[in-house]
């Protein structure tokens, strides 16, 4: 039965590349533009076609790509009969919209977004209707709420449009959230995503505790989509959008989203009381109250729309009756649905173009003014009214039938009644759409007289009328075969005898079909004076509903996050560490720890020293940290502890590292110290200094906790197979270097990428606060007058120089040494940022910036660069990116000398860190260069045999 | 040992916490830099505690420390660097816009 195609991706796939054509062709032309997003949707329907003999005969046709299949998500489409018609009226009118509205736009119109919004928005569609991953349909169903979303507010200069954009998408973006629920539970139930397994788990689902939660989710996603009452209300503001837009969303396309789930999943969901009874009364309700609203409707579009309603919650209810013979109904229904709403949307856009007015009231006589658009119109309006030898007679008549035979509740007369209500006033308001608008006397108070457009504008419409009378008449030939495919792929089996011909003989089905006739012509007689008890009648205003529930969830978001996030940082911080905390401790009861085995070291002198001077720091760090400078040297102890503690913990390299940042960690808070105040102001009481030491020791205690109870405890770790292969793989003996520079090298390189980031971004931060209102408070900054007259003490001065050239080599020495010993790029880099360093301190910002000779952004480059180059180098071995590779070289007089392309790589490390470290120092230095410092000419600042001041030397 | 080691993370972090919760961006970036060390020694003694047994190879050894922890510690410590160095780039910028350094935007509320 299925067989594979490998047209079916590129089917799903062909609109959403398509939709750049339309947008770069636009620069060639209107015409280009339309025709590029034409050829793109007629390629898909021909591709569509070459498929559809072998539908035709039953066959499903199936494409499966592997995405993720750990997740039970893959890219798998299915093309069955059901997805077929949908997908040949997605393409189909899709085509024709194109056409009319090449023609409908004006020049004002960006058309090139029009067709690229139109063509994801026909993708989205398509991938719906050929997904056969459930979790795939919900990504294609997501796509259409947004790319409607585009298309509905594309008038973006209308409020009613943006509006009108934003509410399809709340209200269509919340069923769909819901309905993702639903899906998923659906999968659970059925153990697999793929939709053909579920499909075949009717019974299982059935009979699960889950099915109805389940319905109720998918449901709501689906009657959001298909306006159902009670969200029916999204669809006639989704009017303000332009009229080829009406018209492809509400015939074909996203209106009908929702009963394609419905269709899709009736033979896994359909058949009990719940549904039935969910779905067939929505259905019923949507249907009477759309016609209803429909018939006093002086808008045509509203008009429209709102018979869109009611047909859509007529196919609605006919999926909801749970009958085979009531879904082939239905999916009759749907395709004589879009050939006459697409058509009367055409129409109706037609109309507004050349009257300049879509009013009923001012409109009428125009059958005289614009004979083809008005036969056009008749003939769709009375299909859609079920009059005989037309398509929508058809269909309608195969509802009656059904409900003739629905029982609801145990009434029987229920349902064929308002079925037959709901009859009368679809001919009612179709009806209406012929009389008021075409029939008449001619008035001579059009906004613009009114004429017939040119063949661009009526093609569409008029095949469609066309095809609307050739169903109607030969049913047989033109709509038998695919309806009976598409039906049996909807119920999922066999279907029982039906015929879909024009006279069955004196039915009760036909006796409804003439009651709605002449009841629905008396209905039209009486319409202006029931307009005008309408219009006097209070009812609810979805609309004003709908902003109401808006702004309330608005303010009660507002309330919300101010109430969290009030600005108050120190506040959320205390919450989140409260919350923290509070987890952990429920974990660390809950959790059944055991006490360790693991047997304890044993604790040296030294180590006590460690732990005192440590403890102490930090206490007085807490109870000091007004007096800022002396915090500073009091963390500067903790961090020399912190590197004692690495040391002694067999960690030489941490050692190393820790102890290089801390110089320049300090080095930094030392400079910024510069141009902040010195000391805190004591600005909280006793009580919440109270408080917020309860919460740090809480905390602490909890850390503390936590680490005694893992160290305790023996583990197993997977570094057995870096120290394995440390030597044999990456040639070095330093196992943390290699980790670094070649194990994990895809970690590391990330990682200097996010430092080279934070230099760059401290250097433009500092950039734009030199532009601003900075550089002012800068230019007129006295200092405290607590400096030293000597700034560049020549002690300093001399000692740093000298030992420039020794740090810089034994930054060299630490980097080359790396890979076997304790160094490597980070610690080097460190180093020779340090040695740098100090000729800033020491002779001065301004003299050591002189003398800079490559630009500091160059070197986080060009060190990014050289780890992605060596990285990329695996690649000419045909390796992956970052594979390492090493050898031996013997040089005369000199020991073996390793070559490894992860020295390379740490090579690239090195350069980041020193640029990366040394713009941030220079950046902050620029703060005191614009603070007036001057670069010293004389040896010393200061001359001891004098007691004068120096004189500022102006650079 | 371990309870020194462990007693240590605490007091570095409770110092931390308590810091963050000031009033004023300078013992806020302190702060910061106690977590930091915090969370370091802590990653680092998740690797368990071994002394004399640096991992670096050598003929007729077999018992080294877990190296994976220091590697990761090892970027840890040169990245918290860099997140150190921009939030006091965005502390000073605060306060020579301001002129003040006190980073709560709203009135305390209590």
């Amino acid at each position: 039965m299925s067989q594979i195609s490998t047209l079916l991706p590129i089917i799903a796939a062909l609109p959403f590349v398509g939709a750049l054509l339309p947008g770069l062709m636009i620069r060639a032309g209107r015409n280009m533009a339309a025709s590029s997003a034409a050829f793109v949707t007629l390629l898909a329907l021909v591709m569509l076609l070459v498929e559809a003999p072998a539908v035709m005969r039953g066959e499903v046709l199936r494409a499966d790509i592997e995405w993720m299949p750990i997740l039970g998500l893959n890219v798998s489409f299915i093309l069955d009969g059901l997805g077929f018609l949908f997908a040949l009226m997605i393409l189909g009118i899709g085509l024709l919209i194109i056409l009319y509205a090449r023609f409908y736009l004006s020049r004002k119109d960006p058309m090139g977004q029009f067709f690229t919004y139109l063509l994801l928005f026909q993708g989205a569609m398509l991938g719906i209707v050929l997904s056969n991953n459930v979790l795939l349909l919900l990504i294609f169903w997501e796509l259409t709420s947004l790319s409607s979303f585009l298309l509905i507010g594309y008038w973006k200069h209308l409020p009613a449009g943006r509006q009108g954009a934003r509410m399809a998408l709340a209200v269509t973006g919340m069923g769909g959230l819901a309905m993702i629920g639903g899906m998923l539970i659906l999968g659970d139930i059925a153990g697999s995503y793929d939709l053909d397994i579920i499909l075949s788990q009717g019974e299982a689902i059935k009979a699960s505790p889950m099915y109805l939660p389940a319905l109720l989710l998918i449901l709501l996603g689906a009657f959001t989509k298909s306006a159902q009452f009670p969200f029916h209300f999204w669809l006639p503001h989704a009017m303000a959008a332009p009229t080829p837009v009406s018209a492809y969303l509400h015939s074909a396309t996203m209106v009908k989203a929702g009963i394609f789930i419905m269709a899709r999943f009736w033979p896994v969901l359909a058949g009990t009381d719940a549904w039935f009874y969910i779905v067939a009364t929505t259905g019923l309700i949507t249907m009477i109250i759309g016609a209803l609203i429909a018939l006093f409707k002086d808008d045509l579009k509203a008009l429209l729309a709102f018979s869109t309603v009611s047909q859509l919650g007529l196919i609605t209810m006919l999926l909801g009756f749970g009958s085979p013979l009531a879904a082939v109904a239905a999916i009759f229904h749907i395709i004589n649905h879009v050939i006459f709403k697409a058509a009367l949307f055409m129409s109706a856009g037609i109309i507004d173009h050349s009257a300049h007015t879509r009013d009923i009231k001012r409109l009428g006589g125009l059958a005289a003014f614009m004979p083809i658009t008005a036969t056009i119109a008749t003939i769709t309006a009375l299909s859609m009214a079920g009059i005989p030898f037309l398509n929508g007679f058809l269909s309608k008549e195969m509802m009656l039938v059904e409900a003739a035979e629905t029982i609801w509740f145990g009434n029987q007369w229920l349902v064929p009644a308002l079925a037959t209500l709901g009859a009368v006033l679809s001919v009612a308001y179709s009806f209406r759409y012929i009389m008021h608008v075409f029939a008449g006397k001619k008035r001579n108070d059009y906004p613009a007289t009114p004429h017939d457009p040119g063949i661009g504008l009526l093609a569409a419409p008029a095949l469609l009328a066309t095809l609307a009378v050739l169903i109607g008449i030969f049913p047989r030939f033109f709509i038998d075969a695919i309806v009976a495919v598409a039906s049996g792929a909807t119920v999922g089996g066999e279907l029982p005898y039906y015929t879909i011909s024009i006279w069955h003989g004196f039915t009760p089905a036909l006796t409804m079909s003439a009651i709605a006739i002449f009841a629905g012509g008396i209905l039209l007689t009486q319409q202006r004076r029931l307009a005008r008890l309408w219009d006097t009648a209070r009812r609810p205003e979805a609309k004003v509903l709908f902003d109401q529930l808006v702004n309330a969830s608005v303010r009660l978001a507002a309330w919300f996050s101010t109430m969290l996030h009030n600005g108050a940082i120190s506040r959320y911080l205390a919450i989140f560490v409260i919350i923290t905390v509070g987890l952990g401790v429920v974990s660390f009861t809950g959790g059944g720890n055991v006490a360790g085995t693991r047997e304890m070291l044993p604790v040296p002198f030294v180590a006590v020293v460690t732990w005192i001077l440590l403890v102490v720091a930090s206490v007085a760090i807490a109870f000091y940290h007004h007096a800022r400078f002396m915090a500073l040297i009091l963390l500067g102890i903790i961090g020399i502890a912190v590197s004692l503690g690495f040391v002694y913990f067999s960690a030489p390299d941490l050692a190393m590292t820790q102890i290089s940042v801390e110089i320049v960690t300090i080095m930094l808070l030392l400079l910024a110290l510069n141009f902040l105040p010195k000391k805190s102001p004591i600005e909280s009481g006793n009580m919440r200094r109270a408080r917020d030491g309860f919460i740090a020791v809480m905390a602490g205690g909890g850390i503390a906790a936590l680490a005694y109870a893992f160290m305790t405890k023996d583990f197993s770790t997977i570094s057995e197979f870096h120290l394995a292969n440390s030597y044999i793989g990456g040639g070095g003996t330093n196992v943390v270097n290699v980790i670094l520079v070649d194990f994990r090298g895809y970690d590391t390189f990330g990682e200097i990428i996010v430092l080279g980031i934070a230099g760059l971004l401290i250097f433009s931060l500092m950039e734009a606060l030199l532009d601003g209102k900075a550089s002012q408070r800068l230019a007129t900054w006295a200092d405290d007058g607590n400096m030293s007259r000597d700034r560049h003490p020549m002690m300093m001065v001399v000692v740093t120089r000298v030992m420039m050239p020794i740090a810089i080599m034994v930054g060299i020495f630490i980097f080359l040494r790396g890979h076997n010993q304790p160094g490597g790029g980070f610690i080097a880099g460190l180093v020779v940022a340090i040695a740098l360093l100090m000729q800033y301190m020491a002779s001065g910002f301004s003299w050591a910036q002189e003398r800079q000779r490559v630009e500091y952004h160059s070197m986080i480059g060009l060190g990014v660069l050289v780890a992605a180059l060596t990285g990329a180098g695996a690649w000419l071995a045909g390796k992956p990116f970052l594979t390492s590779t090493f050898g031996y070289v013997n040089l005369p007089y000199l020991e073996e000398i390793e070559l490894a392309t992860a020295a390379l790589f740490d090579l690239g490390v090195f350069l980041t860190v020193v640029g990366a470290v040394m713009l941030t120092l220079y950046s902050f230095s620029r703060l005191a260069r614009r603070a007036g410092e001057t670069v010293n000419v004389k040896p010393m600042d200061f001359d001891p045999s004098t007691d004068d001041l120096p004189e500022p030397e102006a650079k | 040992m371990e309870m020194l080691v462990a007693s240590a993370i605490g007091v570095l972090t409770a110092t931390g916490v308590y810091l963050i919760l000031r009033l004023r961006a300078f013992p806020v970036i302190l702060g910061t830099a106690m977590l930091s060390y915090a969370v370091n020694v802590f990653l680092f003694a998740a690797g368990r505690l071994t002394v004399n047994a640096p991992p670096i190879l050598q003929k007729g050894v077999l018992e080294y420390t877990d190296p994976l922890p220091q590697a990761l510690v090892l970027t840890a410590i040169v990245i918290s660097f860099g997140m150190t160095a921009v939030v006091v780039m965005i502390a000073l910028g605060a306060f020579l816009e301001t002129g003040d350094d006190a980073i709560d935007i709203a009135e305390e509320g209590e």
